[in-house]
């Protein structure tokens, strides 16, 4: 018989993200390679778990082709070791591609066909270009089904600043520094490579080895942001500064159900509470996590106010703000992406859902005051994604001090 | 920054495929910095990492480089590993194959030495990553370091060298005793190249060659960060084989001796290389490492010098390339699709046939014979040889299943219609060859290819009444068929270029080499042995003693004596050979009736028990000195064996006048791929040309100039 259960993550880890482009860390390297590594260093990390165990593979690419095609996580499955008896395939929801690989693996494991699974994402852009290959339908134009804004991303951003103007270039440029530096500060502190996969890189002139995040810029400040040309519209608001790079890298994670993590030994860092999916205007396709997010509290009967950490991807600095604004909380609200984000870290499409996780999972571990966190990304072509996290390591009485001690504060 | 490899060996290597060394910083787990350098040729697989005199002195300045900033603190390891798939297929023999004189030679050897030493005098500790092929060279790399990782999947880890007629000179015989002990090195320096093994990466580690096992998909990363462990202090390494003092008292000499003695009984004495590693490594016992590179730098040099060497080098261009690219083949785009083989004959050679076009043309076979019983027994052969691969291993259940259902039996040659490649084996005579085609053609498409196996038959006259003569080739297999590589393939003046082309084709499918052959008595390599056995049974018919005549070639190295040989092809035929060639060439090939005689008593070789020869057979005596005219003069063995070598050269040259192969590189790749002769004779016309005997043939040499080693020449 099939029981319904509760679905927990076990543990996840990501390889550094590189620069997508000839001049990239990972230029020479194959896209499966990345996942590939990503999936053996996290089943190295959990040596209880028989491989035989896991029951699926799910791995996210927007382009799947050359090396993201064939069934991404039959290869990949195959490529790092896992028995034949292992079964794979592939996702995408672009962006948002490892969260659907998350989430679907989850949805089974909820409804009890699946005890175990592997859920994860790999996006080379710089051997797969946003967009190429792809025929959109003319329809799109013809028919006005989407404005011809919809499918360049920063043009989606431009759009949210021309909807939100209080969302300044100011306020945008400001988040992205800040981002900059609380990334640099994590990696100071040595929060984010205990969870980093190291990836022997291959080049022309020898291997090296790739340890950290290839496009991080500690030292941005305001006046160098405020330089920065605005490609997607003369006079704009985007810049490359106040938004995610082009990026290769790959993620993975595993996801199980409570009672098979318990019967294995494995450990618990997050219970899966909720998620959601939602749509919005293509045009203004980074508002789509304010609805996703909507949903995702409602599914599971929280509120804003009961999120204790976000883990907000910054495709744009804007689109992120546009979310915060929605939900009356400041910019810079200590609760959120309190390790930066993808704009420092850089956002390799379908691969950044589960950094958002490894991040909220390492610091549930911290912060035993929260109950729960959030992780949510948008979309392109109007579209947002969130999943509400319950931390394991939740402690009502550190909950109760850390109250006393903020009203204290104020 | 240049290394100091010398200006004039780095000027001999002008065209030199240069294996770069490039270093780039690795950091460490626990910080500091780990330098890797990898060399890479910049080509793809199938050009794998060599190592010469310029790509050394990119090595010896990268090696350089961190050894300056080892003593100034800066780093605190250095590995090395290769490109994809590959650390290195060893030295660059197509450099080492034309130093001017020994001089130059030692001068290549003891550079390797220098700079593949440097590994373990950096003043930080070194590794090497073996991440895939690694051979000779290469592997010296890997063992100057002080320690090695190796992949799971790497398919290949030798040293080929004694096969090639070298040692292992740049630390190999010095380095790998006094790691993995002396029996294992023997394995690998000397047991395993003359069978043609290698080890995998496994193996590798089992044997002691490397300290740690790592899997492939994250090979690198899991290397250092095992390097970055044994520099903490956290992994110590163990070597459980590496010598003890009782090992090398006790074990060594002896395990030296043993080897000697089998290496004597398997090859003889000939080879030089083989022995030259034994006493190599038996030195290796007591010598320091500085004695013992030096050990390696005289003895390779001498090796590099010498006549063997440059034989060997140019057999194994031949086995690697001219067997790839055979003489005189018509565009591969001519050849016909072959989608179902009909085999006529169901004996033992007609079985071997069918199981081997099945399992590697992946078609339906169809044999046929005289009646249903014959048919009955070669099919049921034929399962009992499936049942034996399947019991091996060597096919899967599924695989299994498909050969016993491709190979089918008929006596209704009806069932040949839709065949498309139709070989005989049947009796060797030539009216009962003539007949089965011509029973079989009215069957056939005329597209349909026709291809005897005969060895002695003319391969014109066997297709001479048939209405399409066109399609009929020699396809001449040696025994055992799934073994022996060598494909004598027979073109008659009729036989077109579509036929030839199919013939080349599939042999080649049949990972067969092929070399196409003018239609004449024995084609070569019959021919050959017509000649040397022929000559052997008239010594011994007019007077000289058997064992004179059985050793008189020991210094061809051929792989068995002429009786030896008699003996495993079986008296009956051997006599049948000779007949045929005598009746062919009466002036110049030799006839026996004594081998009649020997064939219907079936005596020659006295051997023991076990098998074991152990010398003739007393009758075999008796029935030769019955027959011996009166005032016949023995041979002295040095006689037997110029006559022979004379014979052999005058033979081969008439081949060549004649057109039989294109050249005498072709002669020398069917002895070596059909009749096993040995590399360090080249095949056989290096050894004639070096011996003297091409020149009291016919005046002059196979090959201008002569292939010999620069001590030779100079």
């Amino acid at each position: 018989m099939v029981e319904r259960s509760e679905v927990v993550f076990v543990d996840g880890v990501r390889t550094p993200f590189g620069r997508a482009g000839e001049k990239g860390m990972y230029w020479g390297t194959r896209a499966d390679d990345l996942v590939v590594k990503a999936m053996v260093a996290l089943l190295e990390r959990n040596p209880r778990l028989p491989k035989d165990r896991v029951d699926d593979v799910a791995i996210a690419a927007t382009t799947q082709a050359g090396d993201q095609g064939l069934t991404l996580g039959r290869t990949a499955a195959l490529l790092a070791g896992l028995p034949r008896s292992v079964p794979g395939y592939a996702i995408d929801r672009m962006c948002a591609g490892a969260m659907t690989s998350v989430t679907t693996v989850a949805g089974a494991i909820g409804f009890g066909a699946y005890d175990v699974a592997i859920a994860g994402g790999v996006e080379h852009m710089g051997h797969h270009p946003m967009g190429a290959g792809a025929d959109p339908n003319p329809r799109f134009v013809s028919e006005r089904l989407v404005g011809t804004d919809a499918l360049v991303m920063g043009a989606t951003a431009e759009r949210i600043h021309d909807r939100m103007p209080h969302l300044t270039k100011e306020r945008s440029d400001r988040f992205a520094m800040r981002s900059q530096q609380k990334a640099a500060a994590a990696y100071e502190a040595g929060r984010i490579q205990p969870d980093l996969v190291p990836v022997a890189t291959r080049s022309e002139t020898g291997w090296g080895l790739a340890v950290r995040d290839e496009l991080m810029h500690p030292d941005t400040t305001m006046e160098a942001l405020a330089t920065l040309r605005t490609p997607f519209r003369p006079h704009g608001r985007i810049t490359a500064g106040n938004a995610a790079g082009l990026n290769d890298g790959a993620s993975a994670s595993l996801i199980a159900s409570e009672a098979a993590a318990k019967e294995l030994g494995l450990p618990v860092k997050m219970r899966l509470v909720s998620f959601a999916f939602a749509g919005v205007e293509p045009e203004v396709m980074g508002l789509g996590p304010v609805p996703s997010t909507e949903k995702a509290l409602r599914k599971a009967g929280l509120t804003i106010d009961d999120i204790g950490l976000f883990e907000l991807n910054e495709a744009f600095a804007v689109q992120v703000l546009s979310l915060l604004d929605h939900f009356g909380i400041d910019d810079d609200d200590p609760r959120v992406n309190p390790w930066g984000g993808a704009i420092a870290f850089g956002h390799p499409l379908a691969s950044s859902g589960v950094r958002l996780m490894v991040q909220l999972a390492a610091q549930f571990a911290l912060h035993p005051e929260v109950r729960y966190g959030l992780t949510a990304m948008c979309i392109g072509l109007g579209q947002g994604g969130s999943v509400i996290w319950e931390n394991p390591h939740f402690d009502p009485k550190a909950a109760r001090k850390a109250r006393k001690q903020e009203r204290k504060a104020a | 920054m240049t290394g100091t490899v010398e200006q004039d060996l780095a000027a001999l290597a002008a065209d030199e495929v240069v294996t770069e060394a490039y270093s780039r910083d690795v950091p460490l787990p626990d910080g500091g910095v780990l330098v890797l350098v990898t060399v890479d040729n910049g080509r793809d697989h199938k050009r794998p990492n060599t190592f010469g005199p310029r790509s050394l002195a990119a090595l010896e300045r990268e090696l350089l480089a961190a050894k300056a900033r080892a003593a100034r603190g800066e780093i605190r390891g250095l590995a090395v590993t290769g490109k994809p798939f590959i650390l290195g297929a060893g030295a660059d023999l197509s450099q080492v194959g034309v130093v001017p004189d020994r001089a130059t030679a030692k001068r290549i050897v003891s550079t390797g030495h220098r700079v593949l030493g440097m590994l373990g005098e950096l003043g930080v500790p070194s590794f090497c990553f073996i991440n895939g092929l690694t051979l000779g060279g290469a592997l010296e790399l890997a063992l100057n370091a002080d320690y090695r990782t190796v992949a799971e999947s790497v398919p290949a880890i030798a040293f080929p060298e004694v096969f090639l007629g070298l040692i292992p000179g740049w630390g190999g015989c010095f380095l790998l005793p006094n790691l993995i002990g002396i029996e294992n090195a023997l394995r690998v320096i000397v047991e395993n190249p003359l069978k043609q093994k290698t080890l995998t990466g496994p193996q590798a580690f089992e044997l002691g060659i490397a300290d740690v096992l790592l899997p492939s998909a994250s090979f690198l990363e899991r290397s250092i960060a095992w390097a970055g462990d044994v520099l903490a202090g956290r992994v110590k390494v163990e070597r459980p084989h590496a010598p003890g003092r009782l090992e090398r008292l006790a074990k060594w000499d002896i395990a030296i001796g043993v080897a000697r003695k089998q290496l004597e009984s398997r090859i003889g004495t000939v080879p030089r290389s083989p022995y030259v590693a034994l006493d190599l490594l038996k030195g290796a016992k007591r010598a320091t490492k500085a004695e013992g590179f030096a050990a390696e730098d005289e003895a390779l040099a001498d090796l590099i010098a010498g006549d063997q060497f440059a034989a060997s080098m140019y057999a194994f261009d031949l086995t690697q390339k001219r067997a790839r690219k055979p003489a005189g083949a018509p565009d591969a785009a001519l050849a016909k699709k072959v989608t179902k083989v009909g085999v006529i004959g169901a004996g033992l050679m007609a079985s071997q046939f069918a199981l081997l076009f099945a399992r590697r043309l992946k078609v339906p076979v169809q044999i046929t014979d005289l009646d249903q019983a014959r048919v009955d027994a070669g099919i049921a052969r034929i399962h009992e040889e499936i049942g034996t691969l399947l019991g091996r291993g060597r096919v899967n259940q599924d695989e299994a299943n498909r050969l016993t259902a491709s190979i089918t039996g008929t006596t209704d040659l009806a069932d040949f219609a839709d065949c498309d490649w139709v070989i005989e084996a049947v009796f060797e005579e030539l009216s009962v060859k003539q007949q089965v085609f011509a029973d079989v053609e009215p069957h056939l498409s005329p597209e349909a290819v026709l291809a005897t196996n005969t060895s002695s038959l003319s391969v014109e006259a066997i297709g001479a009444r048939l209405q399409h003569p066109a399609r009929v080739v020699g396809f001449h297999f040696f025994n055992p068929v799934a073994v022996m590589p060598l494909i004598e393939v027979v073109r008659t003046p009729a036989t077109d270029d579509a036929t030839l082309s199919t013939a080349m084709t599939v042999a080649r499918t049949l990972k067969k080499n092929a070399v196409i052959v003018r239609d004449a008595p024995g084609f070569v390599v019959n021919r050959i042995l017509a000649k040397v056995l022929g000559e052997a049974m008239h010594a011994v018919d007019t007077g000289t003693p058997f064992p004179v005549v059985d050793r008189a070639l020991d210094a061809f190295g051929l792989p068995m004596s002429p009786f030896e040989l008699l003996d495993l092809v079986g008296l009956q035929v051997g006599a049948h050979v000779l007949d045929t060639h005598h009746a062919a060439f009466p002036e110049r090939f030799f006839d026996s009736a004594n081998l009649h005689a020997l064939a219907d008593a079936g005596v020659l070789l006295a051997k023991d028990d076990t098998g074991t020869v152990k010398g003739f057979d007393k009758r075999a005596i008796a029935i030769v000195q019955r027959t011996v005219p009166k005032g016949a003069t023995p041979l002295t063995a040095e006689q037997f064996r110029e006559r022979v070598e004379d014979g052999l050269a005058d033979e081969i040259h008439r081949m060549l006048e004649d057109g039989v192969v294109a050249a005498p590189e072709d002669i020398d790749l069917c002895l070596v791929l059909g009749a096993g002769y040995p590399f360090q004779a080249g095949g056989i016309t290096p050894y004639l040309d070096r011996v003297g005997a091409s020149e009291r043939a016919f005046g002059a040499t196979f090959h201008s100039p002569p292939i010999r080693g620069a001590a030779s020449r100079s």
